[in-house]
């Protein structure tokens, strides 16, 4: 592939496709040979050839193809949420999100790899095998997403899209030094996407850049009628062009250092220098409060696993996928199918959550955690009065190493720590890369009011312009 | 703590079939985790309304006109035991049905 092809954002790349300057052909031909040589594990599935017969000139995307998440339903291609229980799974049918961005002109690339059921921050709970980092290959790419992320860094693919539950979007954009946006929950239609926990999955753009993010998330919002639950969007995304953050007020908020174990030195220094960056672009920066937030942590990991043990209840060896001991009775052939086919976190989660759910404990455990919920989204409310984004690092840490995190579930889902808030308040979030600390990339994140994408995004784009981080060295 | 009785009851509940040595690590890692979790309970939350979704969407009604579906064929396909008759075939609940 020459370089010239791999330097291009995919905004810049789309642009000369419209403009007649590029063969969309030849976009997808090079970018497929990457993709199929990815050493990486981050992908579970290439394309074959382009769909043929497409005129892109006219198209919102030009052309681009697309790495999509193993967890979105895509016709006749293997879908199988990272879980040995789905596998050979092909769908037959593809999820609204998916469908969008082919009508809009991107073309589907591949599928990426993802922790099971998007259970994971690492990547490592993939029954097809972990995904490695490209800054560094003994680490991790964070997760669920880790594949779309792991693939947009080392360019085996323009633009990825992904899942965010509790920050399975945020947290692999943080660790593999590129974009990731959570929207705004119901901006964009869950159908067709495996679901983990309905009331927080949201799909959105895992990206080079800022530009890049908003052109993808364009594609992707809107009401569907096969969602109940999603909401048309007010306006379009629109995209970025912002230069200085004059009369922006962004919150620090002071609970940041509650998390146990404290943030990682090189992460702390590399987001307070974007905030000073973020100053000297003319925004104001205060210290706020958000008192529940040390609290998010323990309410989702009630909240996601209740949702998911209803969730995952489907995958009983009748309609699809796995089946064991069939010659069995019902139940046993249930219970072994179940047992058979799902991961170790994938059984932690669901025993969680039947247990949050049993009869006896609901109100003491899933019950507190919906007050919890309250409190946070009023906490966000009381913040959002007072300033325009609350700012905080995406992760605690930079990627860590394979392994490390693996036998201790608590220690792990730490990780989460800054970005479960956001999804059980329903807003959303951007993570943009900030610098490096020992050599591995960091996150910024910006979080704002429900449907504030583009002026969050605006907002992301005149730090993006002011840090000019270097993501070439993920692309060799 | 979770005791392995606990264990079991849950796992039969969410039809697990998990084994003597993933029965006493969920015990373990469990416990840690619910430990943690515990503290929640320590927050005075005293009239605060639960929160279950952010959409404020009480009915979502839309007019009762047919649509296309999948064809039945092709949703059987990906079933593990498709029957002549076209449906999804299951073994007997048997004598151990719980």
């Amino acid at each position: 592939m020459s370089e010239e092809l791999l330097e291009l954002t995919a905004a810049a790349a789309g642009e000369k496709v419209r403009r007649g300057e590029l063969d969309p052909a030849e976009l997808f031909e090079a970018y497929r040979a990457r993709a199929a040589a990815d050493d990486l594990n981050a992908f579970t599935w290439v394309a074959d050839e382009p769909p043929s017969g497409q005129d892109y000139r006219d198209s919102l995307l030009g052309g681009v193809p697309v790495a999509v998440k193993d967890l979105f339903c895509t016709e006749g291609v293997p879908s199988q949420a990272g879980s040995r229980i789905l596998e050979g799974y092909r769908p037959p049918y593809s999820a609204t999100v998916v469908r969008k961005l082919r009508e809009g002109g991107a073309p589907l690339l591949g599928k990426t790899n993802q922790d099971e059921f998007a259970m994971g921050s690492s990547t490592e709970n993939s029954g097809y095998g972990p995904t490695l980092n490209p800054w560094d290959r003994r680490r991790v790419p964070g997760g669920s997403s880790g594949g779309s992320a792991a693939a947009v860094a080392a360019g085996l693919a323009p633009w990825a899209i992904g899942t965010d539950t509790g920050g399975s979007i945020r947290q692999p954009a943080a660790l593999c030094g590129i974009v990731g946006v959570k929207p705004t929950y119901g901006a964009c239609s869950r159908y067709g996407m495996i679901a983990f926990a309905s009331s927080l999955d949201q799909a959105g753009p895992l990206t080079r850049d800022v530009t890049d993010a908003a052109l993808l998330l364009r594609a992707m919002v809107g009401k569907d009628r096969c969602d109940s639950t999603s909401l048309e969007f007010p306006g379009t995304i629109e995209l970025p062009s912002r230069e200085d953050l004059k009369g922006v007020r962004l919150g620090v908020p002071a609970e940041l250092t509650e998390i146990e174990g404290g943030v990682e030195p090189g992460v702390l220094e590399q987001f307070e220098r974007t905030v000073a960056l973020a100053e000297g672009l003319g925004a104001t920066v205060e210290s706020c409060r958000l008192p529940h937030a040390p609290h998010a942590l323990s309410a989702y990991y009630l909240i996601a696993p209740a949702e998911a043990s209803a969730n995952l209840a489907r995958y009983d060896g009748v309609r699809y996928g796995l089946r064991v001991d069939g010659s069995a009775d019902l139940y046993t052939m249930y219970s072994r199918t179940r047992a058979t086919g799902f991961g170790t976190e994938v059984k932690r989660r669901i025993m969680l959550g039947t247990y949050a759910l049993s009869s006896g404990y609901y109100e003491a455990y899933y019950g507190t955690a919906l007050k919890v919920r309250t409190k946070i989204s009023e906490d966000f409310a009381e913040a959002f009065a007072r300033f325009d984004f609350v700012v905080t690092p995406t992760s605690p840490w930079t990627a860590f190493e394979l392994g490390a995190k693996t036998d201790e579930p608590l220690a792990m889902y730490l990780n989460d720590f800054f970005t479960v808030p956001m999804p059980l308040a329903g807003i959303p979030a951007i993570s943009i890369p900030c610098g490096l600390s020992n050599g591995l990339p960091v996150g910024f994140q910006l979080a704002g009011p429900a449907f504030s994408e583009s002026r969050m995004i605006d907002a992301a784009y005149a730090l993006e312009q002011a840090i000019g981080f270097d993501g070439r060295p993920a692309r060799v | 703590m979770l005791d392995r009785a606990q264990v079991l009851h849950v796992a039969r509940l969410a039809r697990l079939d998990l084994s003597d040595e993933e029965v006493e690590r969920m015990a373990s890692e469990l416990s840690k985790v619910l430990d943690h979790i515990e503290k929640i309970r320590e927050l005075d939350l005293h009239g605060v309304p639960p929160t279950a979704h952010v959409v404020d969407v009480v009915n979502a009604f839309r007019a009762d006109v047919p649509v296309p579906c999948l064809p039945r064929e092709v949703v059987l396909q990906a079933a593990p035991d498709p029957t002549p008759e076209g449906g999804f075939g299951v073994p007997s609940p048997g004598a151990a049905a719980g």
